[in-house]
C-alpha cells in the first residue's frame, strides 16, 4: 500500500501488524473500508450527542421562560450542538466516511492515494470531539455559537472558546487532509482506460467537495489562529475597542462557512445520484449537465460569502453582488434538481427505504433552496436577519437535505458494508417517524421567523408558545426515529437477510466485489466500467430484471497494456 | 461489520494484485504536498486579506507608531531568493549522483535560510512597536511570524535532508524524493515572502 514498497516485498506475504476481526475499527488501519466505517461510526455517536444537546434546546424552548436551562447553559448547548453537528457529524459522514469507503471502487483502486495520512485525517477526529464536549465540564463550553462571532466570542468566558478553537482547528487540519488525499485519489489514481467522464457522480460531487475544502478551509484556520491572539495575548484584530475590525472576520469565517454549506451537501448530491439510478432502474439523467452543475457550485460558492453579512453594514455594491451571485447559484442546483426528476421520470421505481429517503431528500431541499433564494434577497434578508427563519432554512438543507441522504446510503449501502440486509419494516418506520418529525419540527420555525422570533436566545415572546411546542413535538419525533434505526442496524448485522454480492443489481464498481468486500477490493483485477449507469440499454439485448449487472461491464480486458494506454 | 472472516480479508498475494500496486500508478507524492501547499497559501491569502481590508478601512490612531525600516528586510528577500537557487543546485548534483556537492549545497541553503531567521529577530528587537500596540503591529507579527516558522520548519527538514544524503542513508539519485519535497516546499515559502514583502514593506 505504500508506494514506496520494493517489488520484492510487495511478493512476500506480508506480516500482519493490524489486528483482525471488530479490533481493526479501533486500530490505526490503513484500509479505506475501514477507515469509512470509522468515519461513520464515530460520526453517528457524536450526532447521538449533537441531537441530545438538541432535545436540550427544544425542551427550554417548550416555555417562554428561561426554567430548563440557565441563559448562560443555553448558550453553551446551542453552541456545542451547531459545532457537534457540523463539524463532527455531517462532514466528516458525508466527506470522509462514504467517501473513503466508496471513492477507491470508484476509481478502480485497491487503497486511497495517502493511506497513512487518511488513517492520520481520521484520528484527528475522535481527540477533537471529545476536547470539545470537554470543555462543557471543565470550564464551561463556548457561548458564542458555532460562529464565533467576536466581539461576542472576546467577552465570553476565554477557556471554553479557547478549546473550542483547538478543536475546530483539529478538525479542520483532518478535513484538509481528507481533501487532498481525494483529490490525489480522483484526479491520480484511476485506473488506466478509465475517463474522468466514465466516473459515477459521487467522484465529481467529492472532487468539487475536496476543491472547496482545501481552498477554503485553511481561510478558517488562520482566521481562528487570530481570534485566538485576541483572546490570549490580548492583540486587536477583531477588538473594536483596540481599533479592530469585527466585519473582517465575518468575511473571513463565512469565506470558509459558506462554502462549507457545500462542503456538506455537494457529497449528498452525489451519494443520491448513485441511489437514485438503481432503485428506479433508469440511467442518471444528463450526466454532462451534472458534472458542470457541480463544477459550477463550486466556483459560484467561493464567491458568495457576504450574503451572510447583509446587516453588518456592507457597502450597497457588495450587497448587488452578493444577491445576484447568490440568485445564479439556484441555476446549477435547479439543474440538478429537474435530472434528479427526470431520472425518476418513468422509472421503474422500488419505494423501498433507500428510495423513500432519496425522494424525502429532493422535497426538503427543494424547499430549503427555495427559502435559500429568498434569503439572498437584501430586503427580504434584513426582515428575518437572526430570526428562526434562518434556523429553518439551515435545517432544511443540511437535516433535510445531508441528513436524508446520509440515512438513505446506510440504507443503500449497508448490504454491501456487511453483507446482510436491513430490515425493510422498520426502516419504513425509521423513515416515516424522520419525515414527519422534521417537518413538524422546522416548518413552523419559518413562521416564527417572519413573525420576529430571534434565534439563540432562550427566552421568547409569549406568543409564540404554541407553534415551539409544535417545533418541540417534531423534535421528539426525530428523537424517537433514531430507535428503530439503530435497533435494525444492530440486529440486521448478526441476524439480518444474507444480501449476495449485488442485492440491488446495481452497475457501479463496489457491487461487483463480494459483500463484505477482501482486503485492497478485489481477488484479481478490478473491473473496467465503461458505463456506471448502463441501465439504459436496448430493450432485448439484456434482461434487466435478471442481470446482475456484470454483462455491462468488460472483465479483464486492460487498455493499460494496449496502444491506447492514456497518460 | 462482524460477519467478514479472516480467510475473506486475506488477499491471496497473487501476481496480479501486486503488479496492481507500483505499476499502473507513478508515485503521487509531490501532487499531495502540492495540494497541501495550495491549502497552506489560502492561510496566507486570509492574511494578506485581512491585512490590506485593515489597511483599506481602519485608520491608524492618531499617536500610534507603525513604520517599518527597508533595508534589512531587502537583505533578507535578497538571501531568500539566493538560497532557492542554492537549493536547487543541490538537486542538480544529486541528480548528477554527486553527493558531496549536494550536501555542501545544502548545507549553503540551510544557512541562508537561517540567516534569514536571525535578521528577522534583529528586526523584531528593533522595531518601536510590540505585539499589542495597534492593529497593524499586530497583525505585522502575525504574519512574519507565521512565515517564520515556515522558514524554521523548511531549515530543520533541510538539514534532516543533508543528515539523510550521507554515504548509505536514504536519500541518493535513486530515491531523491525527500530532497525534492523539501526543494519544493522551499520554494514555496520563498514566493510566500516575496509576496509578503510586497504588500507588508512595499506597499
Amino acid at each position: 500500500m505504500t508506494l514506496s514498497l520494493a517489488p520484492e516485498t510487495a511478493h512476500a506475504p506480508a506480516p500482519s501488524l493490524q489486528p483482525q476481526g471488530w479490533l481493526r475499527y479501533l486500530s490505526f488501519s490503513t484500509d479505506h473500508k475501514v477507515i469509512g466505517l470509522q468515519y461513520i461510526v464515530c460520526g453517528f455517536l457524536f450526532y447521538l450527542v449533537g441531537g441530545a444537546l438538541a432535545g436540550a434546546i427544544r425542551t427550554e424552548l417548550l416555555t417562554p421562560i428561561s426554567d430548563f436551562l440557565p441563559r448562560e447553559t443555553y448558550n453553551e448547548v446551542l453552541t456545542l450542538h451547531g459545532t457537534v453537528m457540523i463539524f463532527l457529524w455531517i462532514v466528516p459522514v458525508v466527506n470522509g466516511g462514504f467517501g473513503n469507503y466508496l471513492i477507491p471502487f470508484y476509481v478502480g483502486a485497491r487503497d486511497m492515494a495517502f493511506p497513512r495520512l487518511n488513517a492520520v485525517a481520521f484520528w484527528l477526529i475522535p481527540p477533537a470531539g471529545l476536547l470539545l464536549i470537554s470543555s462543557y465540564f471543565i470550564a464551561g463550553a463556548a457561548q458564542s455559537g458555532w460562529t464565533a462571532y467576536p466581539p461576542l466570542s472576546i467577552t465570553t468566558p476565554a477557556t471554553g472558546q479557547i478549546i473550542w478553537i483547538l478543536s475546530v482547528l483539529l478538525l479542520g487540519g483532518s478535513s484538509i487532509f481528507g481533501g487532498i488525499n481525494f483529490i490525489a485519489t480522483i484526479l491520480k489514481l484511476r485506473r488506466p482506460g478509465l475517463k474522468l467522464m466514465q466516473l459515477p457522480m459521487y467522484c465529481w460531487a467529492m472532487l468539487g467537495t475536496s476543491l472547496l475544502v482545501v481552498l477554503s478551509t485553511p481561510v478558517l484556520a488562520g482566521t481562528l489562529v487570530l481570534l485566538s491572539f485576541d483572546i490570549v495575548a490580548h492583540t486587536g484584530f477583531f477588538n473594536p475597542a483596540m481599533g479592530g475590525n469585527v466585519v473582517v472576520y465575518q468575511h473571513l469565517f463565512w469565506f470558509y462557512s459558506h462554502p462549507a454549506v457545500y462542503i456538506m451537501v455537494l457529497p449528498a448530491f452525489g451519494l443520491v445520484s448513485e441511489i437514485l439510478p438503481v432503485h428506479a432502474r433508469k440511467p442518471l439523467f444528463g450526466y454532462t449537465t451534472m458534472v458542470y452543475s457541480i463544477m459550477g457550485i463550486v466556483f459560484l460558492g467561493l464567491i458568495v460569502w457576504a450574503h451572510h453579512m447583509f446587516t453588518s453594514g456592507t457597502p450597497p455594491w457588495m450587497r448587488l453582488f452578493f444577491t445576484i451571485a447568490t440568485a445564479f447559484i439556484a441555476v446549477p442546483t435547479g439543474i440538478k434538481f429537474f435530472n434528479w426528476i427526470a431520472t425518476l421520470w418513468g422509472g421503474r421505481i422500488a419505494l423501498n427505504s433507500a428510495m423513500l429517503f432519496s425522494c424525502a431528500f429532493i422535497v426538503n431541499f427543494v424547499f430549503g433552496g427555495i427559502t435559500g433564494v429568498a434569503l439572498a434577497q437584501v430586503p427580504f434578508d434584513i426582515h428575518v436577519h437572526d430570526t428562526y427563519f434562518v434556523v429553518a432554512h439551515f435545517h432544511y438543507i443540511v437535516y433535510g437535505g445531508t441528513v436524508f441522504v446520509i440515512f438513505a446510503s446506510i440504507y443503500h449501502w449497508y448490504p454491501k458494508v456487511t453483507g446482510r440486509m436491513l430490515n425493510e419494516p422498520l426502516g419504513r418506520l425509521h423513515w416515516l417517524l424522520t419525515f414527519v418529525g422534521f417537518n413538524l419540527c422546522f416548518a413552523p420555525q419559518h413562521w416564527l421567523g417572519l413573525n420576529g422570533m430571534p434565534r439563540r436566545v432562550a427566552e421568547y415572546d409569549p406568543q409564540f408558545q404554541l407553534i415551539n411546542q409544535f417545533s418541540s413535538v417534531g423534535a421528539l419525533l426525530m428523537a424517537l426515529s433514531t430507535l428503530p434505526f439503530l435497533i435494525n442496524v444492530v440486529m440486521s448485522a448478526f441476524n439480518g437477510e444474507i444480501a449476495g454480492d449485488n442485492p440491488w443489481r446495481a452497475l457501479t464498481p463496489e457491487w461487483l466485489t463480494s459483500s463484505p468486500p477482501p482486503v485492497e477490493n478485489w481477488k484479481g483485477e478490478a473491473p473496467l466500467v465503461h458505463e456506471p449507469y448502463g441501465y439504459g440499454v436496448k430493450p432485448g439485448e439484456l434482461n434487466l430484471a435478471a442481470t446482475s449487472g456484470r454483462e455491462l461491464w468488460s472483465l479483464g480486458q486492460d487498455p493499460g497494456r494496449g496502444p491506447n494506454r492514456p497518460l | 461489520m462482524t460477519t467478514l472472516s479472516t480467510s475473506e480479508s486475506q488477499l491471496p498475494s497473487t501476481e496480479a494484485a501486486a503488479d496492481q500496486h507500483g505499476e499502473h500508478h507513478g508515485d503521487h507524492r509531490l501532487f499531495g504536498l502540492a495540494t497541501f501547499l495550495v491549502a497552506d497559501g489560502m492561510t496566507f491569502a486570509g492574511f494578506f486579506a485581512a491585512y490590506l481590508t485593515f489597511r483599506a478601512v481602519n485608520p491608524l490612531p492618531a499617536g500610534a507608531s507603525y513604520e517599518l525600516e527597508l533595508l534589512l528586510p531587502t537583505i533578507n528577500t535578497a538571501l531568500l531568493l539566493a538560497s532557492s537557487a542554492t537549493f536547487h543546485k543541490a538537486g542538480s548534483a544529486l541528480k548528477r549522483s554527486d553527493n558531496p556537492g549536494c550536501r555542501r549545497w545544502l548545507l549553503i541553503t540551510a544557512a541562508m535560510g537561517f540567516l534569514f531567521l536571525a535578521g528577522q529577530m534583529k528586526e523584531y528587537f528593533t522595531l518601536p512597536f510590540g505585539l499589542t500596540d495597534n492593529l497593524f503591529a499586530s497583525t505585522f507579527y502575525a504574519i512574519t511570524g507565521f512565515h517564520g516558522l515556515h522558514v524554521t520548519l523548511g531549515g530543520l527538514m533541510i538539514l534532516i535532508v543533508w543528515w539523510q544524503s550521507r554515504p548509505g542513508g536514504r536519500v541518493s539519485a535513486a530515491n531523491p524524493f525527500p530532497l525534492e519535497a523539501t526543494e519544493l516546499y522551499w520554494h514555496f515559502v520563498d514566493g510566500i515572502w516575496v509576496v509578503l514583502y510586497g504588500i507588508l514593506y512595499l506597499l
